[in-house]
Order: C-alpha cells, then sequence, then structure tokens
C-alpha cells in the first residue's frame, strides 16, 4: 500500500537563518503507530507543523495521501488532526462549543453524537459545559485532543499529548491512541518518555538536530542496537581486566568484584560459552551471573550523544 | 469553498459579540447619546442650520460613521489578533480553508456587528431629533460597503500589531481624527478653501459625504466620487489581505 504520509527532501530555514530540518525523507504507512523521538530543538514540532500548514517548507514536498500539502492543501488537510505541544485553548469558550467550533472549521457539518462520543471517551462529557479557563491543565490537553478528533480525521499528530499527565490519564489517552489505531487512523507522536513509545508505537524515528538519524521497527531499533551485559559477580577480586578472549569487551566494576561482558544479540555467536571457558582457564570463578537488554532509552540516549 | 468553516468562524466571533454585549453595544451608543446631548442640544441650539438642515440631524449621518469605523477596525482588528496572541490560530492554519473562508468569518462578523451598531445609534437618534432618510438603499449600500472595507482594515491592523497598545492605537490616533476632522460635525465648505483642499486628502471625509447625501441630498463632493472612493479603498484593503495571506505575513513562518 502507498504510505499515508510521504515527506521527501523536507528543509525548513526558519528567518533568524537557522536550519530547523535538514532534508528529511520519511514515509508513514497507513494505519501504523509513529513515534518521533529527538531532544529537545531536534525539530519535532517544526516538522509536524510543517506537515500541518503552520510552517511554510523551504524545500522539499510533503504528500498527505497523494494530496500535496501546498497545491491540494484542502484535500491534505481534511485527513489530519493535530494536537499541539503548548496548550493553547480559547479561555471563555465551552468544552462543548470550542469541540463543535473545530470540527466545522474543518468543513465537516454539525454531529452532535460524534461531539458527544468523542468527550466521553475522553472523560470530559461532565465538562461539557465549562469554560475552558476553569479546567485542569491535564484537562485542557483533553480538549485539545477532543478538537483534533472532532473532525474524524484520518491522521492524527499528537505532539507530546502525555506531557505534564499524570499516570492515570497518561493510561487512558494510551487507550485512546490504542482505539484510533484499532479503528484504521495513522497516529504520529511526539514524546520525551521513552517507555511510551516503547509501549505504544510500531516504529519509531529518532531525530536530532533537524537530521533523521534511525526509521526502524521498533522491535529491529531493538534489537538491532540493542546490546546485552553479562555480569559476572566474582568470588575473588580482580585488581584488572583478565587478558582473555574477548578482553576489550570486559569491563571491571570499581571494587574488582563484578566483571561486565558487553556482547551484540545481533552476532551470529554470542561467545558466552568460549568467555566462560576462557574464564576457568585462567581460574577466574563466579558466584553468580546475570544478563541485563538494553532499554530503548538508553539506545535512545547512545544515539544522539554521538557526533554526528 | 468551505462554509461549514465560514460559518463556524462567524458565529464564533457572533457569540464573542454577545458575551461581551455590555461593552460591545451599550458603550458606543451611550457615547453617541453624549454627542447628541453636547453637539446636537447644547452647541446645536446656538447653531440654527447647515445647508437647510437642523444641525442636530445634521450631524447624525457623521456620528454614525464615527460608531462605524471605529467599531469595524476595532472589532476585526481584535478578533484576528486575539488568536494569533493566545497562540489558537494554529487552528485556523491547520484547517483545510484558504484566506477567503478566514476573512469572511472574522470581516463578516466585524462588519455585521458595526451595522448592527449602526442601526441602533440610527434609532437612538430619531429619540433626539427628526429624520429624514431620502435614499434608504443607498444608505444602507454606503453602510454596508464602509463595514467591510473598514472591518477589512482592522483585519489587517490585528495582523499588523505585535502587542495590544497596537491595535488601539490606529483607531484613536488615525479613524477618530480623521472623522473627526472628515466633516462629521460640519461642512467643509464652511472651511477658507486651503483648508477644503487639505479636506479632500481625508478619505473619511468621501464617506461621510455620500452617507450624508443618502439622508438629506446635500453633499461635500459629489456621490458618484463617494462611491468610488469607497471602493477604491475596499479594493487596497482586499490586495493588502491578499498579499498578506500569499506571504503569510506575521501569520507563518
Ligand atoms: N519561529 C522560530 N524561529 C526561529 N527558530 C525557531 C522557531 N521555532 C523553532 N525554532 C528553532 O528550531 C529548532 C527546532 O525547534 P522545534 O520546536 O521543532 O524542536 P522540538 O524537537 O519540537 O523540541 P521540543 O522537544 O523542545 O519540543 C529549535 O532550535 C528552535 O529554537
Ligand atoms: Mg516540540
Amino acid at each position: 500500500m502507498s504510505p499515508i504520509i510521504s515527506i521527501s527532501n523536507l528543509s525548513k530555514t526558519y528567518a533568524t537563518g537557522f536550519h530547523a530540518l535538514k532534508g528529511i525523507n520519511l514515509d508513514i504507512a497507513r494505519g501504523e503507530i509513529f513515534a518521533l523521538l529527538g531532544p529537545n530543538g531536534a525539530g519535532k514540532t517544526t516538522l509536524i507543523s510543517t506537515v500541518c500548514g503552520i510552517v511554510n517548507p523551504s524545500g522539499g514536498t510533503v504528500t498527505v495521501d497523494g494530496h500535496d500539502i501546498l497545491t491540494d492543501f484542502r484535500k491534505a488537510r481534511e485527513l489530519i488532526g493535530l494536537v499541539p505541544q503548548e496548550l493553547t485553548t480559547d479561555a471563555f469558550e465551552t468544552v462543548w462549543a470550542t469541540t463543535s467550533f473545530s470540527r466545522g472549521l474543518f468543513g465537516k457539518a454539525a454531529n452532535p453524537a460524534h461531539i458527544e462520543r468523542v468527550l466521553k471517551d475522553l472523560s470530559l462529557w461532565d465538562k461539557k459545559d465549562n469554560k475552558i479557563m476553569t479546567l485542569s491543565g491535564g484537562m485542557k490537553r483533553r480538549v485539545l485532543i477532543a478538537k483534533a478528533l472532532s473532525h474524524e480525521p484520518r491522521i492524527l499528530f499528537l505532539d507530546e499529548p502525555t506531557a505534564g499527565v499524570d499516570v492515570q490519564l497518561r493510561k487512558d489517552m494510551w487507550e485512546v491512541v490504542r482505539k484510533l489505531r484499532a479503528s484504521g487512523v495513522t497516529i504520529i507522536l511526539t514524546t520525551h518518555y521513552i517507555e511510551e513509545a516503547e509501549e505504544m508505537a510500531d516504529r519509531i524515528g529518532v531525530i536530532n538536530k533537524g537530521e533523521l538519524i534511525v526509521v526502524e521497527e521498533k522491535k529491529t531499533l531493538i534489537s538491532k542496537l540493542g546490546k546485552k551485559q553479562l555480569t559476572l559477580e566474582l568470588q575473588k577480586k580482580l585488581d584488572a581486566v583478565p587478558q582473555v578472549i574477548f578482553a576489550d569487551q570486559l569491563t571491571l566494576s570499581a571494587d574488582g568484584m563484578n566483571l561486565t561482558y558487553t556482547y551484540d544479540t545481533e552476532a551470529e555467536r554470542t561467545g558466552i560459552t568460549r568467555l566462560l571457558n576462557a574464564l576457568s582457564e585462567a581460574d577466574i570463578r563466579f558466584r553468580d551471573l546475570s544478563t541485563t537488554q538494553s532499554s530503548l532509552e538508553d539506545i535512545f540516549v547512545d544515539l544522539v550523544r554521538q557526533p554526528r | 469553498m468551505n462554509i461549514h468553516a465560514v460559518r463556524s468562524i462567524y458565529m464564533f466571533e457572533m457569540s464573542r459579540t454577545a458575551r461581551t454585549l455590555m461593552q460591545s453595544i451599550v458603550s458606543p451608543v451611550l457615547s453617541t447619546s453624549l454627542y447628541f446631548v453636547v453637539f446636537g442640544a447644547a452647541i446645536g441650539s446656538r447653531i440654527t442650520q447647515i445647508e437647510g438642515i437642523e444641525y442636530g440631524a445634521f450631524i447624525v449621518p457623521g456620528l454614525i460613521m464615527l460608531t462605524l469605523l471605529t467599531q469595524s477596525v476595532m472589532n476585526a482588528s481584535f478578533g484576528i489578533y486575539f488568536p494569533r496572541f493566545t497562540g489558537t490560530i494554529y487552528e485556523l492554519l491547520s484547517a483545510p480553508i484558504s484566506y477567503i473562508e478566514i476573512v469572511l468569518g472574522y470581516v463578516g462578523a466585524a462588519a455585521t456587528k458595526s451595522i448592527i451598531l449602526g442601526l441602533i445609534i440610527l434609532a437612538t437618534a430619531g429619540f433626539f431629533v427628526p429624520l429624514r432618510i431620502a435614499h434608504p438603499v443607498w444608505m444602507m449600500a454606503f453602510l454596508l460597503l464602509t463595514a467591510i472595507t473598514f472591518s477589512l482594515l482592522g483585519f489587517i491592523i490585528g495582523i499588523w500589531a505585535d502587542g495590544f497598545e497596537k491595535l488601539q492605537i490606529i483607531p484613536l490616533l488615525l479613524i477618530t481624527p480623521l472623522t473627526f476632522l472628515g466633516g462629521s460635525f460640519y461642512s467643509i465648505n464652511v472651511l477658507p478653501p486651503f483648508w477644503q483642499t487639505v479636506s479632500l486628502f481625508n478619505p473619511v471625509v468621501y464617506l461621510v459625504s455620500g452617507f450624508r447625501w443618502s439622508f438629506y441630498e446635500v453633499s461635500d463632493v459629489h456621490v458618484g466620487t463617494s462611491l468610488a472612493m469607497t471602493f477604491v479603498f475596499l479594493i487596497a484593503c482586499l490586495g493588502v489581505v491578499g498579499w498578506i495571506f500569499k506571504t503569510g505575513y506575521r501569520l507563518k513562518n
């Protein structure tokens, strides 16, 4: 199937001369959940804003379901719902009014039943007649989601939807996102909570300094870049890393009691048997052993730390 | 054309008006009534007639214009400035609408509101002075064109402004003086010739003159000139609005 969003060679230079996006190429598949990760200032919001029409691109093209975002912007934008990063809401409008307003703005005839469903899904129904300014931050975030869903978009952009949201609400939102995905909606989210991406996403893209440095299936990413560590708890203190096989993959803890072997899960052979044999030949004995696998978070920190 | 979007924006703006009914309607009506009391009754009793029209009645079209111009500019500029200020403009920019729908919604609502105000003031004036409207259709046409033109101007100001002060400054420093000097309270024919010529550079002269003609069939400039000038202003404003949206000026990065 053709991708629902196709971004090619997209660049953005702000009026300040800052290159926020440097030739981004990215295809988003229909119905997937795509998580965009990256440190502050990486260009996540700029990328989303450009696709949604809020920021003018400096170069490159974007098509949404085959519609160019500049020349065929009506068809492209109709398909998109956007939940912005900042909590920008009206103050004096009611929840119901602002949600209905959004639906109209996106060219859909009024449909109170749909608005009711959206508000109920987001636990906003009992607040529907409240003015937005009387709501808490987390509720305002939900109002923004309700506005984005008011016109039944096929694609939903969530720019840090769970920033400043409590654990319960975050779980609720994940539930909403899963339900949407089940109904065929494509979701692109940014987050600084790696466990969120790990939990939700099908694919992950990492952006740093305006460049997409990795785009992978989540599972592949974890196993490809994932390193496992075998830690051996020694019976006797060592003064230095023993000069056995794989010595360059071994590290010794400060107290000299733990020897750690780092290996690649992708490699055909992990080398554990050979290492253990070599250690026993060198008469190094251990009390216990454990293995750990690096999380997405470790991978992410590793990736953006590398100078590129 | 995204009709639902136009209606949404229009209704949103009108409900904002309804919510602030007090300052939207009551205060212009009150201040206009004060003008009648001061200019019409107190000063007007010393001035007998201008061009055969009782002074109190003579100033009615000018007063309506004063309200129409200031209210159109203030409403439209505030209407579009506020979403820029709060950030809710993101939604307009990401919606499947072109500038035509945005302008129709915002300018339509601002113009509607100032026309309603104009008519309320007209009715209020009826309490103070005997009114006569020779050409009601032309009267409405001038009302409509002026409201639209100055709502467009307000829209432009609302996009240009980068602070609340700038929103206030144009009506205060430009519209009000131009209206006062534009023959709202006198006929420019009473001025020395030099100042008559200077006055012709004041766009409001043409608006007030044409509008007054539709009431009393007296005018400072020919009514055709008034109409033509009104269209010139309208087209100029449309041109600037078109340019704003084409370039994304102050709207998009
Ligand atoms: N309007 C602007 N003018 C100039 N520079 C901008 C503008 N908006 C963003 N930038 C710059 O572009 C870069 C990318 O910003 P962006 O908001 O896309 O980052 P982000 O990845 O969303 O970060 P965060 O995680 O903090 O939300 C930043 O360095 C920012 O300073
Ligand atoms: Mg951001």
